[in-house]
């Protein structure tokens, strides 16, 4: 009856080599897992609703038409701010859920932690996968106001998937950090709702950065990763330019050594979980 | 009183064993539980106390340098009080908590026979539950779609299956649970009897899929406070009490000298 094939996994406590390495390895073997929690987090939110999944395009939309007629005389030398909001907030939101979700997922979800052995960064990763497929849900409605707007639609677009990637490896970075610091302190997810709050208005998300002072945007973009990201995220869509190369290796490398810290940090930490959940 | 402590000779016992049948084995392990004196939740709190350097912690070690070894198809029983760190143990088999020292070393799939339904989502149907609760235990998809028939077979709910879990009875639901638990075939399967709960109909099916799982080979760490349970199922026992091994042996010899140091 037992799947001879399969080979036998071998647990050994006192593990040679590093743990982040072990935590890839396993992550890998409950990749399913990840799908399957992805799938129930998006079946089931809005499973009772009556717009359903379209609540994920509305959302964004609702907030760019406050936004727009709250700013439209503001920031009306925009062009297309409608637009302009709305690929910011869709790079933002995907963000600032992204790492909520991994927060709560770990720390609420964390008896279950208590009972079987899932591998810990199932959490922050399915956090990821939900909010990748809210991305693609809300490029849609994107596309539709750009359009209403009177803003082209150009073929730069289709390399869109590179800065939602950036921003995926970034998300799961941070998201795996405060995670691992909320586990011990469980006020630090309401610090970071505040942090959150101050670093969207660091953004331009609602603004163009053209009304900083060339002070502040250079101090933004040294300090801020986000600034870069969502930039990145802007040129394809709403500037319907190819991102240059130096915009690439920035926002790449910036994602890619937050993730490689968290997944570090977290897996390190990841043993002593069950401890204090 | 005079306790038979875990003798050297059991521990030669344990060494000897030819590595091919051993399937569990912690060697030397401690769990210290770091207990703050206060207790600090928040970071604001962690901070100040850090300043002012107050904080305090309290060790406590729930498992004293435990040594255990249990073979393939082995049916091992563990008894002792409420706190002697019955549970921990399993935790640790489990992978569930890191030792503080020591090690241990797992071959094979580990399922814990009690936790059915955990995870389980009220607004998703059985079906879709199944699929999620298998890829908790560490299935594939492929792996329970070729299960899913069985388990649904067991749980006999082909008529609901289709059906959001919130429309079943409690009954069901644990069916449901029990069923895809159950169609895990683990190499090492953990009861925690202590925390057993349900009818007795219940008690007696999964007392029954237990044996099931015996005669198949499968190695068996049990959790009882049911003595009559332990005799009955276990040929070795370990009696555990404020996390130490107090005896290691025959499981009527264990079940002896745990009764007779609550006498004492």
């Amino acid at each position: 009856m037992l799947n001879k094939a399969e080979r036998v996994p071998i647990y050994d406590s006192r593990r040679q080599g590093s743990v982040a390495l072990d935590e890839l390895r396993e992550i890998f073997r409950y990749r399913d897992l990840v799908v399957q929690i992805v799938r129930r987090d998006i079946l089931t939110r809005y499973k009772r609703s009556v717009l359903g999944v379209a609540w994920t395009m509305l959302n964004p939309l609702g907030t760019m038409l406050v936004l727009s007629i709250a700013f439209s005389k503001a920031f009306g030398s925009t062009p297309g701010y409608a637009a302009f909001v709305l690929s910011g907030l869709i790079a933002w939101t995907f963000f600032a859920q992204t790492t909520n979700a991994a927060i709560s997922h770990l720390v609420w979800g964390g008896g279950l932690l208590k009972r079987i052995y899932v591998p810990r960064t199932v959490f922050a990763l399915s956090a990821v996968g939900t909010g990748l497929v809210n991305v693609v849900l809300s490029i849609l409605p994107l596309l539709i106001v750009m359009v209403a707007t009177g803003l082209p639609v150009k073929l730069p677009i289709f390399l869109l998937p590179l800065p939602v990637l950036f921003l995926a490896m970034f998300s799961l970075g941070t998201g795996l950090v405060i995670s691992a610091i909320a586990v011990f302190y469980t006020d630090v997810a309401e610090m970071y709702q505040i942090v959150l709050t101050a670093w969207m208005y660091l953004t331009p998300i609602i603004y163009p950065e053209s009304i900083l002072p060339e002070a502040y945007r250079v101090w933004i973009a040294r300090l801020n990763p986000m600034y870069h990201l969502v930039r990145l995220f802007r040129m394809p869509v709403y500037d319907g330019i190819l991102p240059g190369i130096s915009e690439i290796l920035i926002a790449g490398g910036l994602s890619l050594g937050v993730l490689i810290i968290g997944w570090m940090v977290f897996t390190r930490k990841a043993d002593e979980f069950a401890y204090r959940i | 009183m005079n306790l038979p402590i875990v003798s050297d000779r059991q521990k030669t016992e344990v060494a000897t064993l030819s590595d091919r049948d051993e399937i569990v084995r912690l060697e030397n392990v401690s769990v210290r539980y770091r207990v703050p004196s206060e207790r600090i939740g928040t970071f604001k709190e962690y901070i100040i106390r850090r300043l002012q350097r107050k904080i305090r912690h309290q060790s406590f070690l729930a498992l004293k340098d435990v040594y255990l070894s249990v073979r393939k198809g082995e049916v091992f029983g563990i008894i002792g009080n409420n706190g002697a760190g019955k549970s921990t143990l399993l935790k640790l088999v489990a992978r569930v908590l890191h030792p503080t020292e020591g090690r241990v070393w797992v071959k094979g799939r580990v399922a814990p026979l009690l936790e059915f339904g955990a995870g389980f989502h009220p607004e998703l149907t059985g079906r879709e539950n199944v699929f999620l609760n298998g890829a908790l235990l560490g299935f594939t998809h492929k792996q329970m779609e070729e299960k899913f028939d069985r388990i649904v077979d067991f749980a006999e709910l082909w008529d609901f299956i289709d059906a959001p879990l919130r429309t079943y009875s409690s009954g069901m639901w644990a069916r449901l649970g029990f069923a895809v638990a159950t169609d895990v075939e683990p190499d090492v399967l953990i009861v925690d009897e202590v925390l057993a709960v349900g009818d007795e109909s219940f008690q007696r099916k999964s007392a029954a899929r237990m044996q099931e799982f015996r005669d198949k080979g499968v190695s068996i760490l049990l959790v009882s406070h049911n003595m009559q349970v332990i005799k009955s199922m276990c040929r070795r026992a370990a009696w555990l009490d404020h996390g130490e091994i107090k005896f290691l042996g025959q499981s009527s010899e264990a079940i002896k000298a745990y009764r007779q140091d609550q006498k004492g």
